[in-house]
């Protein structure tokens, strides 16, 4: 197997790791400013 | 008003949510900017390794990924211990909010050492005393949060995942000097404070500036994190 598959196998999974937590972060964050809008910004 | 009751009036969930959004803003930048700067130091700037051939270039996320792991953990329990003994509820939402984070870099750390170790060593995986004591961290990471899903009160849930926290932390000192304890494949510190890095400045350069995204990264994503749960917890 070819260096470049360990590399990018590497790189990839770290970016879409990182990716999935922005995303659910997000949710969840737009999620919690629908329930509670009193919160001072 | 002097400067040190300042930091006690931020202590509050209600006045430290505007605080955290401003610093979540400008640490997701900073990460940003950071990365496509270590990325290309990384990726295009620093040569091929002499021994290892191109296959090198994964340590510019396996060891900042490493070292966020394990200092997550330290920063997750010392919040732990200080909601503890405060009886604070906003260092429980920090220890709470840091898991995750913490959790996801020491899979990513786990995951591109098997990467690199195929390659260089002929295995994804051994029992050896680095390795281990990093997979054991990431157990306590994910019994952390289990650990607080599984009590509904939420005090009582923090004040019993604290304690998991504090008792886990033993973990982090036997995962650094793993390498100097014991015979393993692992090699040793790739920086140490006590003696000049053994790798060329540039590979250095793109491994600290991968390190201070990742540190950005989950000081942002931390920060957004308890804004939630100030959120849901109000």
């Amino acid at each position: 197997m070819s260096h470049g598959f360990f590399i990018w196998a590497s790189y990839g999974v770290t970016f879409a790791a990182l990716a999935l937590e922005v995303a659910l972060l997000l949710r969840r964050s737009r999620n919690s400013t629908r329930q509670a809008d009193k919160m001072p910004e | 008003m002097d400067s040190s009751i300042r930091w006690f009036w931020f202590a509050s969930p209600q006045t430290f949510f505007p605080l955290a959004g401003t610093i979540a803003r400008w640490c997701a930048a900073g990460a940003a900017l950071l990365a496509v700067a270590g990325l290309y130091v990384g990726l295009v700037v620093a040569p091929t390794d002499a021994q290892q051939g191109e296959v090198y270039r994964i340590i510019f996320i396996h060891v900042p990924a490493a070292w966020m792991s394990m200092f997550i953990y330290l920063v997750m329990a010392g919040w732990a211990a200080v909601g503890l003994a405060f009886n604070t509820r906003l260092s429980f939402m920090l220890a709470q909010a840091l898991a995750p984070t913490g959790a996801l870099f020491t899979f990513i750390a786990l995951w591109t050492g098997s990467l690199w170790g195929r390659p260089t060593w002929g295995t994804y995986w051994v029992w050896d005393a680095r390795l281990t004591s990093e997979l054991i961290l990431l157990f306590l990471y994910l019994g952390f949060m289990a650990l607080h899903a599984a009590i509904d009160e939420p005090r009582r849930a923090d004040r019993a995942s604290a304690l998991l926290a504090i008792v886990g932390a033993v973990n982090v000192p036997i995962i650094y000097y793993s390498v100097q304890w014991w015979n393993t494949l692992h090699q040793g510190a790739s920086v140490s404070i006590t003696r000049a890095p053994s790798m060329a400045a540039i590979m250095l350069t793109g491994m600290l500036l991968m390190a201070l995204a990742f540190w950005l990264y989950s000081i942002a994503a931390v920060l957004v994190r308890v804004r939630c749960m100030i959120r849901e917890r109000v």
